[in-house]
C-alpha cells in the first residue's frame, strides 16, 4: 500500500514544494481555506476518528473543537520534542515530508482561527529547524502563507521555536511555558491548553504526526480514513521500531497490526533467531510486555495493548530479547527519568533519585532481594501522586520489570549481561 | 456581588464556602488542618509539594438527565481511585472530602519520607527549628525509621548569601518555591528563581546586587523550611527561648503591626535585647508583610549611644545630672520666658507625648510646631480617609491617585497594597516628575515638570495623558489620593495637598467614606500631630530667636547646620532625645527619652488608624516616656497635666479631639477573626508569622470637611542655565538616627549621592561614579556622582537625610571634585 505520510519512501524529493504541489500538495488547504467554514473543517476532523499521536491518543477533532472562542487569539503549537527514547518518527517526517507535515498545521490553524502557528522543535533538532525555516520560506514565496490566502482574509504564519533539551518539554504545558520563555515546567491542568494555552490564550497542541495526516483526510476524505485501522483505533501509525530486531526503523502501518508482524514481517525478526522476551511498546514510559504468543499476536491499537496492561504511546516499540536482563533494562530507565525529571513536584524529584541510588547498589550486588523489593516500593509510592506523566511514567518500567521479571531481579542475575 | 455558597462535607463536618474556595481553605474555616508545603492562602496555588493530598468524592452524574444519580435519598457519591491535592482543587456541590482515611494518611506519610530523603534534618542547629512546618510535619505524619540510606544524602552548601541579608542553606530547601512566588506574585521584584532540574534544583537571585528587593526578609517568614535566614536573626536565638510584645513599625506612616521578639541573653551583658521583629497579621494594614527597614532597622534602641541620663550645660560645661536638677532647670528657664517659648516636636512622638506637649504649650502660652518638611496635613485630617477605607479590599469602582510619591521608598507596604489593588481592578493613576516604580501597574501616568506639581493636579484635564486620568477619577465610586513630597518641601507640598483636596472635592468625594486624602508622612506618626493641631512654622530661624525652645524628638540642627546659629541665638533650649545629635549639643538641658520599644503608647498612621504598642524592654538607663517628661516640666512650671498613665492620656486626646471621640486603649486592643488564619499551630499554612491578638486599631472619624481651601499659587523654582536645581527625594535606606545604627543595612544606605540626567553629567562635566563637589547654601560638600536616564534634564535628585541638608528644591552648584 501507498504511504499515507511517509510518502517521500514512495515519492522521490516530495520535500520540494513543487513536487509536493505536483502530487496534490496545498489543494486540501486551499480547499478548506476558500470553501469551508472552520467549524465544519473541524467536524471532517472528528468524523475521520483520528487520535492524537503524540502519546495520549486523545480525539483531535475534539480538542480542536474545545477551543474557547469567547478568548482570542487562538494559537496553534506543533508538539516536535520527539524526545521519547526510542521515538524517531516526527524527526524523519519533518526531514523529508515537510510540507504535508505544514499543510497539515495550516489547516488546523484555520479551523481554529489562528493567524500564528507555532513549531516547537527539541533543541537537538536545531538543524531540523533550519531546515523547516526554510520550507517556510518557500511556502510564504509561493503564497501559500502570509495575508490574503488564496484570495481570502485569511492570514497565517508558521514559525519555529527551539527548546533547550528537556524531555519534560514535549509535555505541552511545559512545552508552552518554554515557548514563554520560562523554566520547562508543568502547569497545573486544569485549564488545559484549549482554554488556557500560550499565554494564557486558547490554544491547540498537536503531535507532527498528527498534523501530517491532516492534508490526506481532506483529500480522500474522512470515511476513507475511518476505514483505515481498526474501529478503535482509525488510520494508520508510525511505528518506531528498535531494540533486537534485525531491521530497525520507521514503519507505516495500519493500526491492529499485530506485534508480531511488526517484528518479524517488518523488522525481519530478532537478530541471531534470539526469542522476543519483551516488548517496550511506548519507549521508556512502558510497562514491559511479557511477550508470549497471545501478547506477539496482539493487535497493536490502543484498546487491544492495554488488555496487555500495557500502553500503546506514541508507538515506539522497543523489543527485547532473551539475552537483555530486565533489571539492566530498568537501571536505563530509571537513570533516564532521574536526570529527566524536571523536579518541580516532590514524589518525582525525590522518588526518582532514590530509585536511581536502589538501582545503583542493585547493580553492585549489594542486598539483591531486599533492594529490589525497597525499589518495588518506592516506585509505587510515586505512583498516582506526581503533578504530571513524567513521574509516573518512570514507575512503569520498574514496577513491570520487577513484577512480571523477577527471576532478573536475583543476586545470581545480577550482572547476568545484556547484548 | 456575593459568590454563590457550595455545601459540602470535610471530614464528616459538613461546609458552606463560596464557589472557587479551594478545599484547604474550606477545611480551615472549620477547624480542619490539611497539611500544605507549597501552598500559602496569600499565593495561587501550584500543587507542586504533593503534601495536601486527600480523598474527593463527588456526585455521580446521570449521563442521559444531567442531574446527579440518587441512592437512599441522598446523592451517590465516587471517590477518585487517586487522591486529590486539596490546595489545587476548588470545592463542588454536594462533594466529600476525606483526608482523615487510611489512604490519604499513607499518602501524606509517603509525601514527607519523600522530602526527607534529601532533608538534613539538622534540626537542632536550625533556626527555623521549634517553628518549622516540616519539624511538626515529620512529628505528624512521619515514620520513626528511614528507609533511605544516609549515605545517599546529597550534600550541598549550607551558607550561601542571596544577597547581604538573606541566606540560604541549599541542603534544607525543599522546592516549594514559596519565596520564588512571593517575590514574583506579590512583590513584582521576580528577582529569585530555580535554576537546573530535578534533584538538582536550587534557588538562586537573578539581580545583581543579589536578591534587591526591600521585601526580602518576607521569604524567611514563609519559606516552610529552614532555608531561608536572615543575617540578623540566624543563629541568634531559639524561638522558644524569646518573649514577645505587640508593636508598631515607626519607620514610615504605614504603621505596619510588629511582634518584638527579645530575650535577656549572656552575649548581650546579660541585657534584654530584641533578637529579631516579626510581621503581627493585620490585613487592613500589612496583611502577613514587613519591609526590610522596618524589620532590620530596630538596633537603634539598644545602641550604645543612647542618652542615659540628663544632661546640663553651665557655660562651655556639659555634665551629667539628675532628673531633679535637669527638670528644676530647665522649669525655671520657662517660667522665666513667660509666653516666649516654642515647643518643637517630631513625628516620631507617640500621640500621647504630642497630647503632652501641645498642652504644655497651650497652658502656658506658648507656640507648638510640627518639625517636618511636608505640609498639608490638616487638610488629611478634614478630607482625610476613614473607617470605610481599607487598602485590602479596594478594587474595582476605586481610583487610586498617587501625586509626587516614590511609594517604594517612602511607604513600602502601600506600595504593595496598591500594586495589589490595581491587579483588584482599582484604577492606578501615578502623577510624578519621575518615573517611580509604582508605575508599572498605573492606567495612567501623568508627567509634570518639578515645580509643576500643584499646578498639574489643579489642571489635570489639559493635558491628553491628564484628560483620561481625570475621567477615570470623576467616574471613580471611591477616590483615594496619597500626596507626598517628592521634590517638595513645606510650602509646595501644602500647595499639592490643597490641590488634591480640591480635587476631591471638586468630583465629589470629600467627605465621602471610602475616599479621602493620604500624606505619605515622613514620619510614623505626623498625622497624629496634624490631628492634634500641631502646625509646621515656615521659618525655624525666626521662631528660634531669644525664645525658650523645647525640642523634642528631632534634629533641627543635624539635618540643617544653618540652624546652629539661631538655635545659639535662642535664651534657652531644652531637648528631648534618644541620642547626642546636632542640636543636643547646643541644648541647655538635654532630657533622655525612652524609645518606643520600652514603653506604651499609641500611634497615628497616614491612613488615620490609630494603634497601640506595648513596652518590651525595661528602660534603657534612667530615661523616661516622652510624655511623662513633658508632664513632670509642666508641673514644675505650674500645670497638672497626666505623666503617669499613657492610657489616661488616651482618654484626654478622646475627649479632648473630635477625630478621637470614643477612642480608648480598650477599643484600640479589640481583634476580630481575620482571614487567613495564622500564627496557630498549623504553622506550615501561614507561616512563622504571629496572629494579631494585642489589637487591629480603629480609624479616627471624618470630620466635617466644610469648604476646603483653594490652592495658592507657589512659584515654581526654574535654575538658570548654569545652575542646578537639587531635588529632595526620599531614600529607604538613609543616614536617620533610627537606621545608621543598623549596621547591617550600611551596604545598603552607602555614601551621599546626587543622581543626575547623562545630559546633565555631561554639561556639569562630572563622571558617573566620581566624586564631585555640591555646594548648597554656601556649604561644600563630597557626593558620589550617580547617573540615571531617568532622572529629569536640569535637576539634581539629592536624597533626604544622607548628611546634605535638603528639605526644599535649592539651587545647588555643582563640579568635580
Ligand atoms: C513527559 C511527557 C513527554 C511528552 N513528550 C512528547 C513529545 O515529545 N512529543 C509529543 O508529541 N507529545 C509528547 N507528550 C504528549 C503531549 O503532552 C501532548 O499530549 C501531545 O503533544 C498532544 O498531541 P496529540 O494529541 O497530537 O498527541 C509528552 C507527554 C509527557 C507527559
Ligand atoms: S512528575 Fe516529574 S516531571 Fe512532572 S512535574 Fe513532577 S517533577 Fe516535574
Ligand atoms: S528556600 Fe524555602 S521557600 Fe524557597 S523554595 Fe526552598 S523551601 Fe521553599
Ligand atoms: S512599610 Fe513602613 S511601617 Fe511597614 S515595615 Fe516598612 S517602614 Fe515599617
Ligand atoms: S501540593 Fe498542595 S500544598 Fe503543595
Amino acid at each position: 500500500m501507498a504511504h499515507i505520510l511517509l510518502r517521500h519512501r514512495d515519492i522521490p524529493d516530495i520535500n520540494k514544494l513543487e513536487v509536493y504541489r505536483k502530487n496534490g500538495g496545498f489543494e486540501a488547504f486551499k480547499q478548506v481555506v476558500t470553501s469551508m467554514k472552520p467549524e465544519a473543517v473541524t467536524e471532517v476532523v472528528k468524523a475521520s476518528g483520528l487520535r492524537g499521536r503524540g502519546g495520549a491518543g486523545f480525539p483531535t477533532g475534539l480538542k480542536w473543537a474545545f477551543m474557547d472562542n469567547k478568548n482570542w487569539p487562538h494559537y496553534v503549537v506543533a508538539n516536535a520534542d520527539e524526545s521519547e527514547p526510542g521515538t524517531f518518527k516526527d524527526r524523519e517526517i519533518m526531514e523529508n515530508n515537510p510540507f504535508q507535515f505544514l499543510e497539515g498545521v495550516a489547516i488546523s490553524a484555520y479551523a481554529v482561527g489562528a493567524h500564528a502557528a507555532y513549531v516547537y522543535l527539541r533543541g537537538e533538532f536545531w538543524q531540523v529547524a533550519a531546515f523547516l525555516d526554510e520550507r517556510i520560506e518557500d511556502m510564504e514565496k509561493a503564497g501559500l502563507l502570509g495575508g490574503k490566502l488564496f484570495g481570502t482574509d485569511y492570514e497565517l504564519k508558521i514559525y519555529t521555536h527551539l527548546g533547550a533539551g528537556a524531555y519534560i518539554c514535549g509535555e505541552e504545558t511545559a512545552l508552552l511555558e518554554s515557548m514563554e520563555g520560562k523554566r520547562g515546567q508543568p502547569r497545573l491542568r486544569p485549564p488545559f491548553p484549549p482554554s488556557f494555552g500560550l499565554y494564557g490564550k486558547p490554544t491547540v497542541v498537536n503531535n507532527v504526526e498528527t498534523f501530517t495526516n491532516i492534508p490526506m483526510i481532506f483529500s480522500k476524505g474522512a470515511d476513507w480514513y475511518k476505514a483505515l485501522g481498526t474501529a478503535d483505533s482509525a488510520g494508520v501509525k508510525v511505528f518506531s521500531l528498535s531494540g533486537r530486531v534485525k531491521k530497525p526503523g520507521n514503519y507505516e502501518l495500519p493500526f491492529g497490526t499485530t506485534f508480531r508482524q511488526l517484528v518479524y514481517e517488518h523488522g525481519g525478526g530478532i537478530i541471531n533467531d534470539r526469542p522476543v522476551k519483551a516488548i517496550m511498546a511506548a519507549g521508556a514510559s512502558s510497562s514491559i510486555i511479557k511477550v508470549d504468543d497471545k501478547a506477539l499476536d496482539t493487535p497493536m491499537d490502543y484498546a487491544s495493548v492495554r488488555t496487555l496492561g500495557a500502553d500503546l504511546g506514541s508507538a515506539s516499540v522497543i523489543v527485547i530479547d532473551d539475552t537483555v536482563s530486565i533489571e539492566w533494562v530498568i537501571s536505563k530507565t530509571v537513570e533516564f527519568f532521574k536526570h529527566e525529571s524536571c523536579g518541580k513536584c516532590t514524589p518525582c524529584r525525590e522518588g526518582n533519585y532514590w530509585m536511581m541510588h536502589v538501582i545503583e547498589r542493585m547493580e553492585a550486588g549489594e542486598d539483591v532481594e531486599a533492594n529490589t523489593e525497597l525499589l518495588l516500593s518506592v516506585a509505587k509510592q510515586m505512583q498516582n501522586k506526581c503533578l504530571c506523566a513524567l513521574g509516573e511514567f518512570a514507575t512503569m518500567a520498574v514496577v513491570s520489570g520487577i513484577e512480571r521479571f523477577p527471576d532478573d531481579f536475583t543476586t545470581s542475575s545480577i550482572g547476568g549481561g545484556h547484548a | 456581588m456575593p459568590k454563590q455558597l457550595v455545601s459540602l462535607i470535610i471530614d464528616g463536618q459538613s461546609v458552606s464556602v463560596p464557589a472557587g474556595t479551594l478545599i484547604v481553605d474550606a477545611a480551615k474555616q472549620v477547624g480542619i488542618d490539611i497539611p500544605v508545603f507549597c501552598y500559602h492562602p496569600k499565593m495561587e496555588p501550584v500543587g507542586m509539594c504533593r503534601m495536601c493530598l486527600v480523598e474527593v468524592g463527588r456526585p455521580v452524574i446521570d449521563r442521559v438527565s444531567g442531574q446527579p444519580v440518587i441512592e437512599g435519598g441522598k446523592p451517590k457519591i465516587q471517590f477518585g481511585a487517586k487522591l486529590e491535592t486539596a490546595c489545587t482543587t476548588p470545592v463542588s456541590e454536594d462533594m466529600q472530602v476525606v483526608g482523615m482515611s487510611e489512604k490519604a494518611r499513607t499518602g501524606r506519610k509517603e509525601i514527607v519520607e519523600f522530602l526527607l530523603t534529601s532533608h538534613p534534618l539538622d534540626c537542632p542547629v536550625c533556626d527555623k527549628g521549634g517553628e518549622c512546618p516540616l519539624q511538626n510535619l515529620t512529628m505528624a505524619h512521619g515514620s520513626s525509621e528511614s528507609r533511605f540510606k544516609f549515605d545517599d544524602k546529597q550534600h550541598q552548601k549550607k551558607h550561601v548569601p542571596l544577597g547581604d541579608l538573606i541566606w540560604l542553606d541549599r541542603e534544607r530547601c525543599i522546592q516549594c518555591a514559596r519565596c520564588i512566588r512571593f517575590q514574583g506574585e506579590i512583590v513584582g521584584d521576580a528577582v529569585l528563581d530555580f535554576f537546573r532540574r530535578g534533584r538538582a534544583t536550587d534557588i538562586v537571585t537573578y539581580s545583581e546586587p543579589g536578591f534587591d528587593s526591600i521585601f526580602s526578609s518576607n521569604t524567611t517568614d514563609i519559606c516552610p523550611v529552614g532555608a531561608l535566614t536572615t543575617a540578623d536573626f540566624r543563629f541568634g536565638a531559639r524561638p522558644w527561648e524569646m518573649n514577645s510584645a505587640a508593636s508598631i513599625c515607626t519607620h514610615c506612616p504605614v504603621g505596619c503591626n510588629t511582634t518584638l521578639n527579645i530575650r535577656r541573653e549572656a552575649r548581650s551583658d546579660g541585657n534584654m535585647v530584641i533578637k529579631r521583629i516579626m510581621p503581627r497579621q493585620n490585613e487592613q494594614v500589612n496583611e502577613i508583610w514587613l519591609c526590610d527597614k522596618g524589620r532590620f532597622a530596630h538596633h537603634f534602641s539598644a545602641s550604645p549611644d543612647r542618652l542615659a541620663k540628663p544632661l546640663v550645660r553651665t557655660g562651655e560645661l556639659v555634665t551629667e545630672s539628675s532628673w531633679e536638677e535637669a527638670l528644676n532647670l530647665a522649669a525655671r528657664s520657662l517660667v522665666e520666658a513667660k509666653q516666649d517659648f516654642i515647643v518643637l516636636a517630631g513625628g516620631r512622638l507617640a500621640n500621647e507625648d504630642l497630647f503632652n506637649l501641645k498642652a504644655l504649650a497651650d497652658g502656658l502660652g506658648g507656640k507648638a510646631a510640627l518639625y517636618t518638611h511636608m505640609g498639608g496635613g490638616y487638610l488629611t485630617t478634614l478630607a482625610g480617609v476613614s473607617m470605610d477605607t481599607n487598602f485590602g479590599e479596594m478594587g474595582a469602582g476605586t481610583s487610586i491617585l498617587v501625586a509626587a510619591s516614590d511609594l517604594y521608598n517612602e511607604a513600602p507596604l502601600w506600595y504593595l497594597r496598591i500594586k495589589q489593588a490595581a491587579a483588584r481592578g482599582a484604577t492606578l493613576i501615578l502623577a510624578g516628575a519621575r518615573e517611580t516604580k509604582l508605575e508599572k501597574y498605573a492606567a495612567h501616568v501623568i508627567r509634570y515638570a518639578y515645580g509643576d506639581e500643584a499646578q498639574t493636579i489643579k489642571s489635570m484635564q489639559k493635558s491628553k495623558a491628564g484628560q483620561a486620568a481625570a475621567e477615570a477619577l470623576a467616574s471613580a465610586q471611591n477616590l483615594v489620593v496619597l500626596y507626598g513630597s517628592d521634590g517638595l518641601g513645606l510650602e509646595g507640598s501644602a500647595s499639592l495637598a490643597e490641590a488634591c483636596a480640591g480635587l476631591l472635592d471638586m468630583t465629589g468625594h470629600a467627605g465621602k467614606p471610602g475616599s479621602g486624602l493620604i500624606g505619605v508622612w515622613p514620619h510614623a506618626n505626623d498625622q497624629g500631630a496634624w490631628e492634634m493641631g500641631f502646625q509646621p512654622v515656615a521659618d525655624l530661624a525666626a521662631e528660634f530667636k531669644n525664645k525658650l525652645v523645647y525640642i523634642a524628638a528631632c534634629d533641627p540642627v543635624g539635618d540643617d547646620p544653618a540652624l546652629a546659629e539661631a538655635l545659639k541665638s535662642a535664651r534657652f533650649v531644652i531637648v528631648q532625645e534618644l541620642f547626642q545629635t546636632e542640636t543636643t549639643r547646643l541644648a541647655n538641658v538635654v532630657l533622655p527619652a525612652q524609645a518606643f520599644t520600652e514603653r506604651e503608647g499609641s500611634f497615628t498612621s497616614g491612613e488615620r488608624r490609630v494603634q497601640r504598642f506595648y513596652p518590651a524592654l525595661p528602660a534603657f538607663g534612667e530615661t523616661r516616656p516622652d510624655f511623662s517628661i513633658t508632664a513632670s516640666l509642666a508641673q514644675k512650671a505650674g500645670l497638672e497635666l497626666e505623666g503617669t498613665s499613657a492610657l489616661l492620656i488616651m482618654n484626654k486626646i478622646a475627649s479632648k479631639y473630635k477625630s478621637f471621640e470614643g477612642l480608648s486603649y480598650a477599643r484600640l486592643a479589640e481583634v476580630r477573626e481575620q482571614w487567613p488564619l495564622v500564627g496557630r499551630g498549623d504553622i506550615y499554612y501561614g507561616g512563622a508569622i504571629y496572629a494579631n491578638t494585642q489589637g487591629l486599631g480603629t480609624r479616627l472619624a471624618l470630620l466635617e470637611a466644610g469648604s476646603l481651601p483653594g490652592t495658592k499659587p507657589v512659584e515654581s523654582k526654574r535654575p538658570s542655565e548654569s545652575e542646578l536645581l537639587a531635588i529632595p527625594v526620599c531614600k529607604i535606606y538613609d543616614r536617620g538616627v533610627t537606621v545608621l545604627p543598623s549596621t547591617l543595612l550600611h551596604p545598603h544606605i552607602g555614601d551621599a549621592s546626587v543622581s543626575l540626567h547623562p545630559d546633565t553629567a555631561v554639561r556639569f562635566k562630572v563622571q558617573a561614579g566620581s566624586t564631585a563637589q555640591l555646594t548648597v547654601n554656601g556649604t561644600a560638600y563630597q557626593v558620589k556622582v550617580l547617573v540615571d536616564e531617568k532622572v529629569p534634564a536640569s535637576v539634581a535628585l539629592l536624597p533626604r537625610s544622607m548628611g546634605i541638608p535638603i528639605n526644599t528644591p535649592a539651587t545647588i552648584s555643582l563640579k568635580a571634585a
